[in-house]
This record gives structure tokens, C-alpha cells and sequence, in this order.
């Protein structure tokens, strides 16, 4: 084989890998819902995730959102004083973190976080035989394991995408009114009459939902799909790291796109 | 023999291109505790693995208590399994679960019992593998053996007519090597199971066993009680019972001759 077919080789197979997977992925998508009402049935099930993908995410999620909303208002003030419009901090901190950062930065450390963590425990319950186990006991895995890592991170991820909202606006009001000396006032105020529940809110909750369905999706796919080796999990973890954030970044411009396509 | 409880006849299995099992015949008799022996790779863990329903044969029939298992439907197949006892290799405890929950796990999941009754029932498992005062521990405490037992102990929790033991011996220091091949003929025999040890542990298996299989390169290779095969003349099974180096089990993976490979330069 020359150099020429090799390469269109190499090129052949990796798309077809590509696109089986992609079709798998599909089938293992539409298998996970179809197998969920057993973690809506014992809700136990879905508070331990909720848990283990939600309450243990809490601190990376407040302390970033807190410095997020720092440099914003640091950065902000800078900015809007150059024009004489410094009471608009409050606008331009809540605005870029409800539409915005919120959604897509909860998204990133959300998958950096907890969705690591899933496929790394999804991984090694496969490579210790826990799941083949859990299936010759005649209990579905996808149903006992997978659906309720996967509900837990769809639920937790708006929720932290709030939490980190409120912890920035927190640290935009602590740089801009308590160290610079913005007026209160005008802080709260202009921030309420200019973000709107739909355009803005609403907007951003839909965001991190898209983006808690497709981090948890990936993270429980890859830890299902992991070779099942040390080298097979830690590759599926880098996996889920690297195509979370870029399903994360793409998603994000997609949605942005139909959101704003009157302005 | 008494009436078989798992059947199989004329069983072809393939990954791929890759012939695994051919021809099998076997029969599985029921309340019997049966090995099937040989070497790594010969094919007993798929063997294994195809009468658990988890794979699929590509010709030939296998059934379990008279019911064509590659028929089955998921719901079926669930309802066969639990029926249905198996023991991993290395146990395959879950890891976020003490002891105790491992083994009341099959019964939280298919049965309706009491906490009360679960707890009876999981503490008189625990005892029959004498590990009752270890139900706290988490599996990451406990050594190999106590795990395997642990295993046992959650793969018998149901009472199951069927028990399937993939490698129990593996890993194992001689006392507890001992202990699991004790207990799992204890086990058979108080649960009237029809059970099956894959396995190439020949002297613990043989003192255990009613029957046993040998298997080479995907084929049967030879058949027979405990005090058939310790006097066999057949070159395979005399070959692995007695450990001997030379026979008709082959040092080197089939490839072309050193010379040929050598002489090739780059090609592998």
C-alpha cells in the first residue's frame, strides 16, 4: 500500500469509528430514557447523584462564580466609567453572567468536576466487572447506574448554573459598590429594569439545561464505553473533559444564535 | 446421569473471525457441581458466558431448564438470571457498598421482603460463609478470600437453581483456595443447585467436582468423573492433570518458522 492509500485509508476508518460511535452513542441515548423511570420511581436514587453531581460541586461553583463576578466588576467599572455610566455596572455584571457566563462556565466546571467523576466511576465499576455483575443479577445497569448519574447531572447543572450566577452579581456588588463606591441604588435598580425574565433569564436557565444534558450524556456514555483498563478510564475521562467543553462551546453559539436572531 | 438442567449441543461461537468455541456438546445435570478445565484462552469463560445469556451463539442450541436461552427476550432473560447465581473471577463486589449491602442487594431488588427479614436472611448467608462478622466492612477492607466469599455468598443470596463460578480459585493462598472449594460444594449441595466452575485448577476442582469437561482450543477434549480423569491415558487431559511441560497443548502461538521471520527483516 502506497503513501496516498494509506492516508485515504487512515482517513476511511477513523470517519467510520467516528460515525459507528456517533450511532452508538445515539442508540445508548435513546436506550437511557427509555430505561429512567426507575430513578424518577426511587427517588433515592436520584438524591445520591443529585448529591454526588450537585452538593459536591457547590464550592468550585460558588468560589468561581465569586471571582468571575470580581473581575467582571473590576473590569466593568474600568469600561463603563470611560463613558460616565458607572451605575450601569450592575447591568453589565448581571447580564453577561445570566446570559452568558453563567450557563457556560457552571458548564465547563461542571464537567471538569462532576462529570469527570462519573465517567471515572462508570469506568471502573465496567472494568472491576460491577456492571456485568449487576446484569447477571437480572438488574439493568443502564436503568440501576447510568439513568440516575445521568437525571442527577441534568438536574444539578441549572441549579449550579443559578448558584454561580448569584455568587458573581455577589462579587460584582462587592468590587463595584462596597470597594469602588458605585451608588447602591442605581446598582440594584438598573440591573432590575434592564434584565429581562425571558430574553435574559429564561434564555440562560435554557442554556445550562442543554448543557447539563449533553455534559452528563457524554460523561455517562465515555465511562460506559471506556476500554475497561486503567489506560482505557483515564482515557474516557480526558474524553469527556475535552468534548464536554468543546459540545459546551459549539452548543453555546447555537443556542445564542436562535436566541438572539432579532437583535 | 440425572435429568440435565443445562443442555448443549452442537454449539459454534465466534468473535469475528475468530473461531472460539466449536461443536461443543454437554450436559449439565441437575443438584451437580461441574468443571469445566483448561488452559487460558481455551474458551470456558465464553462457554460461560453463553449459558448467562450474555452472548449469543452463532449455530447450535443451548438450554437452561429446557428453554432455548438465544430465544430469549431481555424481559425472559432477566427472569432466567434470577434464577440464577454467578461468582466473578475476582468477585466483582460493588465498591460503594459494605459487605452487608452487597449481599442484600438482589434481594432489595427482587424481592418485597421486610428490612427485618432481608437483614435474617443476609446475616444467615454471611454466617454460612463465615463472614457474618465482617457485614460493616467495606469491600475495599477486606482480603482476596474474604471478598470471593463475600461474592459467594451474594451469588447464592437468592437461593438460585443455577450458579455459574468463573475462576474462583484465581489469586487465592491455599487456605482460602480450600475454604471456597469447600464451600462451594457445601453451597450446591444445601441449595440442591445444578452449578458450573470454570476453571484450571485441577487438584482442589477434582476433589470437589462430580464432573468434569476439558476443553482445548474451543473443542471438548475429554470428559469424565474425578476418578475417571486422574487415570486417563487421553494425551490432553493427562497432560494438564499431571502439569506436564510437553504434549499436545503447545509452548508457541501458531506463527511461520523463526527462520522465515527473521529473514522477512522488517515484517512481524
Amino acid at each position: 500500500m502506497n503513501m496516498l492509500e494509506r492516508f485515504f485509508s487512515v482517513i476511511g476508518s477513523n470517519t467510520i469509528n467516528r460515525v459507528w460511535r456517533l450511532g452508538f452513542a445515539a442508540r445508548f441515548f435513546f436506550a437511557l430514557l427509555a430505561n429512567s423511570g426507575e430513578t424518577f420511581r426511587r427517588p433515592r436514587l436520584l438524591l445520591r447523584e443529585l448529591y454526588a453531581s450537585g452538593v459536591l460541586s457547590l464550592i468550585i461553583i460558588l468560589v468561581s462564580g465569586l471571582f468571575v463576578g470580581l473581575v467582571l466588576g473590576l473590569q466593568g467599572y474600568d469600561t463603563l466609567q470611560r463613558y460616565g455610566s458607572s451605575e450601569a455596572l450592575g447591568i453589565l455584571v448581571a447580564l453577561s453572567l445570566v446570559r452568558e457566563l453563567g450557563p457556560v462556565v457552571a458548564g465547563l466546571l461542571f464537567a471538569s468536576r462532576a462529570g469527570s467523576s462519573i465517567t471515572a466511576e462508570v469506568g471502573l465499576m465496567k472494568a472491576t466487572e460491577q456492571l456485568t455483575a449487576m446484569d447477571m443479577m437480572a438488574v439493568n445497569p443502564l436503568a440501576r447506574i447510568i439513568a440516575p448519574r445521568f437525571w442527577g447531572g441534568v438536574l444539578s447543572m441549572p441549579l449550579l448554573s443559578a448558584l454561580f450566577t448569584a455568587a458573581g452579581i455577589f462579587g460584582g456588588w462587592l468590587i463595584g459598590v462596597v470597594f469602588i463606591g458605585v451608588d447602591e441604588g442605581a446598582f440594584w435598580a438598573q440591573m432590575q429594569a434592564n434584565v429581562n425574565f425571558v430574553n435574559d433569564v429564561l434564555n440562560g436557565i435554557i442554556k445550562s439545561v442543554v448543557f447539563g444534558v449533553a455534559v452528563s450524556l457524554i460523561a455517562v456514555f465515555e465511562g460506559f464505553d471506556a476500554v475497561p483498563t486503567a489506560e482505557g478510564v483515564s482515557r474516557a475521562i480526558t474524553r469527556t473533559v475535552v468534548t464536554s467543553a468543546l459540545a459546551i462551546l459549539a452548543l453555546d453559539f447555537v443556542l445564542t444564535s436562535f436566541m438572539f436572531r432579532g437583535l | 446421569m440425572t435429568t440435565p438442567y443445562v443442555e448443549i449441543h452442537g454449539l459454534d461461537f465466534a468473535y469475528g473471525d475468530r473461531q472460539i468455541l466449536s461443536g461443543i456438546d454437554m450436559q449439565l445435570p441437575k443438584g451437580k457441581l461441574t468443571a469445566i478445565m483448561g488452559g487460558s484462552g481455551c474458551g470456558k469463560t465464553t462457554l460461560l458466558r453463553l449459558i448467562g445469556g450474555q452472548i449469543k451463539p452463532e449455530r447450535g442450541s443451548l438450554k437452561v431448564a429446557g428453554q432455548e436461552v438465544s430465544r430469549f427476550s431481555e424481559r425472559k432473560l432477566y427472569a432466567m438470571r434470577r434464577r440464577m447465581g454467578m461468582l466473578f473471577q475476582f468477585g466483582a463486589l460493588f465498591t460503594d457498598l459494605s459487605v452487608y449491602d452487597n449481599v442484600a442487594f438482589p434481594l432489595r431488588e427482587h424481592t418485597k421482603l421486610p428490612e427485618s427479614a432481608i437483614r435474617d436472611l443476609v446475616l444467615l448467608k454471611l454466617e454460612a460463609v463465615g463472614l457474618r462478622g465482617a457485614a460493616n466492612l467495606m469491600p475495599a477492607e477486606l482480603s482476596g478470600g474474604m471478598a470471593r466469599r463475600v461474592a459467594l455468598a451474594r451469588s447464592v443470596a437468592l437461593d438460585p437453581e443455577l450458579i455459574l463460578f468463573d475462576e474462583p480459585f484465581t489469586g487465592l493462598d491455599p487456605i482460602s483456595l480450600s475454604i471456597i472449594a469447600t464451600l462451594i460444594r457445601r453451597l450446591t449441595d444445601a441449595l440442591g443447585a445444578t452449578s458450573v466452575m470454570v476453571t484450571h485448577d485441577v487438584h482442589e476442582s477434582l476433589a470437589v467436582v462430580d464432573y468434569v469437561y476439558f476443553m482445548s482450543a474451543g473443542r471438548i477434549v475429554g470428559s469424565g468423573t474425578p476418578e475417571e480423569i486422574r487415570v486417563s491415558t487421553d494425551p490432553y487431559v493427562y497432560q494438564f492433570v499431571h502439569a506436564q511441560p510437553d504434549g499436545p497443548v503447545h509452548f508457541h502461538y501458531p506463527a511461520a518458522s523463526l527462520d522465515e521471520a527473521l529473514l522477512a527483516g522488517a515484517g512481524r
